[in-house]
């Protein structure tokens, strides 16, 4: 058992090296040269050599790579071209305030998702199936910007019940989980749960539906033990797959999204991710790019670790 | 069917324990089976019916999809929700086919047991040996897990798995197949069943595995009394454990007697193609005599009597005429027209069959 998880977390490391990577060339292989969001307009080529020398972009790339990563590994992403303050502490908070989000989502979304998934996999070709089916696949399906202004008409403009905009009073510095912060989750979160609602009910329909097909179901009813019981054993089995796609579901959410965060002015990864974009802010972008993709490396691993102990199987493969 | 079915007298039979029981244990009366969805009606059953007695061993024989698993799951109601149930069901006194879903535990587990034919998948992959045993005890018997844990012991002691007390930890993929079986046949005996139900329980296993499982069985259904109901379709496995034999075709009982009368003088062109087809010590060189065809399909039998265009004896008067169950001695029934009373066969012609 240990040894498996300690062997996964060895897993994990070569993935997030490919991350850092990937992130670091990403301000070469971004269109434009990177020096050009840094210099002023009427700069000569002695200033540009100087600037160059000053990022270290005259040295060969492996070495850059190497400096970078260890600036890294100390938690220093570099300065944000616009704001010029240090990375981190831009992404940082922004991260935490994605997370509230997904949080959010997530008690929203998944109960939901799982509980309509597992009625219409227990009643597969009926009524309820085919509704459940197709509310999933219209959640898929809708634009979750669209659905969020959707959702501000109705609820901020025409019945005024609750703010559009922002995190609330004080923003970030002094969140608080009172009801004053707390409206202000209100709508982001659910524009942002129906996407993985959707995706959650499908799947969890697909293996409830295999699972109570599946011949163990008949030895159980044969043991006339009762129908709780037998839930009981389908849901211990659909477990790691349903662990599975919502640990996936809740990394993307942890990701952020660009589209509702900037409808809501959620001050989020997504939202900061927009404004790097729009200003060329590349170290703000890799920064942020790197903290997410580790997020996504660990949660990965986290549900890895955590199926060992749904399904006896895992242990010994 | 409207043709009356006449009753094998359990009085007159001469299995072991005629003298002994009065009546039958388990009686099946004109059991209908079809599998009705919105774009099939399949009968799968038309018109079975059997006694057996306490303590008494009945193989239903017959290739697949003649319909012997889905008579054996009938006795249980273990059917998809698309099965329609005709005819009548007694296990011990209880109407088994008029039983309300929310009754049906009376019925599974401590009345009737079943061991189903591959013990890799019909058992939870996920749930440990001992917990899969023990639930029953703890559901049916109210038995605290501490005691159900204790008899699960008990249990895979009696079915003579080695070192049953680590066993009771593990989970199915940690057993081999023959252990797996043995502690499939644990778990139908949790509830000490009066009927055990045997779903091709050797067929998944090694050779040498299966005699071993097979003689375990034989030997557990001696000492505890249970009636059994056997599906095979291996002629070795059915003389090997079997008082009473039912040849099953086409969702019919074609032929039931006990187990030397079938296997020593078949009566149906169908039991004797199947004893024909046998392999044996003697037949190096020789081609199999094999029965020519394939079932029919259950959704479209031809009129007549099912087995007609496969059959050695086909007459003109067999494509039209469903033959009927005819006793042709003590609890000896035969469903073929050769050996009716009818003058109709005798006069046609007979067919060639291709």
């Amino acid at each position: 058992m240990l040894s498996y998880i300690l062997r996964r977390i060895a897993y994990a490391l070569p993935i997030t090296l490919g991350v850092t990577i990937i992130c670091f060339s990403l301000i070469h292989l971004a269109p434009g040269d990177p020096l050009s969001a840094v210099l002023p307009d009427n700069a000569g080529p002695d200033m540009r050599e100087q600037i160059k020398i000053a990022y270290g972009f005259d040295k060969p790339l492996p070495v850059q790579y190497l400096l970078w990563l260890k600036n890294v590994a100390t938690g220093d992403f570099g300065l944000s071209i616009q704001s010029r303050r240090p990375v981190v502490s831009e992404v940082l908070p922004a991260a935490c305030n994605t997370a509230y989000l997904a949080l959010a989502a997530v008690l929203i979304g998944f109960p939901f998702g799982i509980l309509m998934g597992a009625v219409a996999g227990y009643t597969v070709g009926g009524w309820i199936d085919r509704a459940v089916t197709s509310v999933a696949v219209t959640g898929v399906s809708v634009p979750h910007y669209w659905l969020g202004m959707v959702l501000v008409v109705i609820f901020a403009v025409n019945l005024g019940a609750l703010p559009a905009m922002g995190m609330g009073p004080g923003g970030q510095s002094s969140y608080a989980f009172d009801w004053a912060h707390l409206r202000h989750l209100v709508l982001p979160a659910i524009t942002l749960a129906v996407i993985p609602a959707g995706i959650i009910a499908r799947s969890v329909r697909a293996t409830v539906a295999d699972i109570r097909r599946r011949d163990f179901v008949g030895t159980l009813q044969a043991k006339g033990i009762g129908e709780g019981r037998v839930l009981y054993h389908v849901a211990k089995n659909a477990g790691p797959t349903i662990l599975a796609v919502a640990g996936l579901q809740f990394a993307q959410l942890l990701g952020g999204s660009i589209l509702v965060e900037t409808v809501f002015s959620w001050p989020g990864t997504g939202f900061l991710l927009n404004t790097a974009i729009f200003t060329r802010d590349l170290p703000i972008l890799q920064g942020t790019i790197l903290v997410l993709s580790i997020f996504f490396v660990f949660i990965n691993l986290v549900v890895d670790v955590l199926q060992t102990f749904l399904d006896p199987r895992i242990k010994r493969a | 069917m409207a043709v009356p079915h006449p009753r094998p007298d359990p009085a007159a039979d001469a299995g072991p324990a005629a003298a002994a029981a009065t009546a039958p244990f388990v009686s099946v009366r004109d059991l209908t089976v079809r599998f009705v969805s919105r774009d099939a009606d399949v009968k799968v059953i038309n018109g079975v019916s059997f006694d057996v007695l306490k303590g008494e061993v009945l193989c239903l024989l017959g290739e697949s999809g003649s319909g012997k698993s889905v008579t054996m799951r009938t006795l249980i109601r273990l059917l998809p929700p698309t099965a329609r149930l005709g005819g009548t069901v007694t296990i011990d006194g209880i109407d088994v086919l008029g039983l309300p879903r929310n009754d049906l535990k009376r019925l599974r587990g401590s009345l009737a047991a079943m061991i189903f034919q591959e013990p890799m998948t019909a058992l939870d992959p996920v749930f440990t040996i001992g917990q899969q045993i023990g639930e029953a005890l703890v559901e049916q018997k109210g038995m605290s897990w501490a005691d159900a844990r204790a008899r699960a012991l008990q249990l895979l002691e009696l079915v003579q798995i080695p070192s049953a007390r680590r066993r009771l930890d593990n989970y199915p993929h940690e057993l081999s197949g023959g252990l797996r079986q043995r502690a499939m046949i644990a778990l139908a005996l949790s509830l000490s069943p009066k009927l055990l139900l045997a779903d091709e329980p050797t067929t998944a296993l090694d050779a040498t595995v299966q005699i071993q499982v097979l003689l375990l069985l034989r030997e557990l259904q001696k000492e505890l009394g249970m009636a059994t109901v056997f599906v095979t379709h291996d002629l070795g496995v059915a003389a090997e454990i079997a008082d009473r034999i039912g040849v099953m075709y086409a969702g019919r009982l074609v032929e039931l007697g006990a187990v030397a009368e079938i296997m020593d003088a078949p009566r149906h062109p169908y039991t004797e193609g199947l004893m024909r087809s046998t392999v044996h010590a003697g037949m190096r060189g020789k081609v199999l005599d094999a029965i020519p065809g394939a079932p029919p399909d259950l959704a479209d039998l031809p009129p007549g009597c099912a087995f007609a265009p496969r059959c050695r004896s086909v007459r003109e008067h067999c494509l039209a005429v469903e033959p009927a169950a005819e006793t042709v001695g003590p609890g000896r029934i035969v469903r073929c027209l050769r050996h009716g009373d009818d003058p109709a066969y005798a006069a046609s012609a007979p067919l060639a069959i291709g």
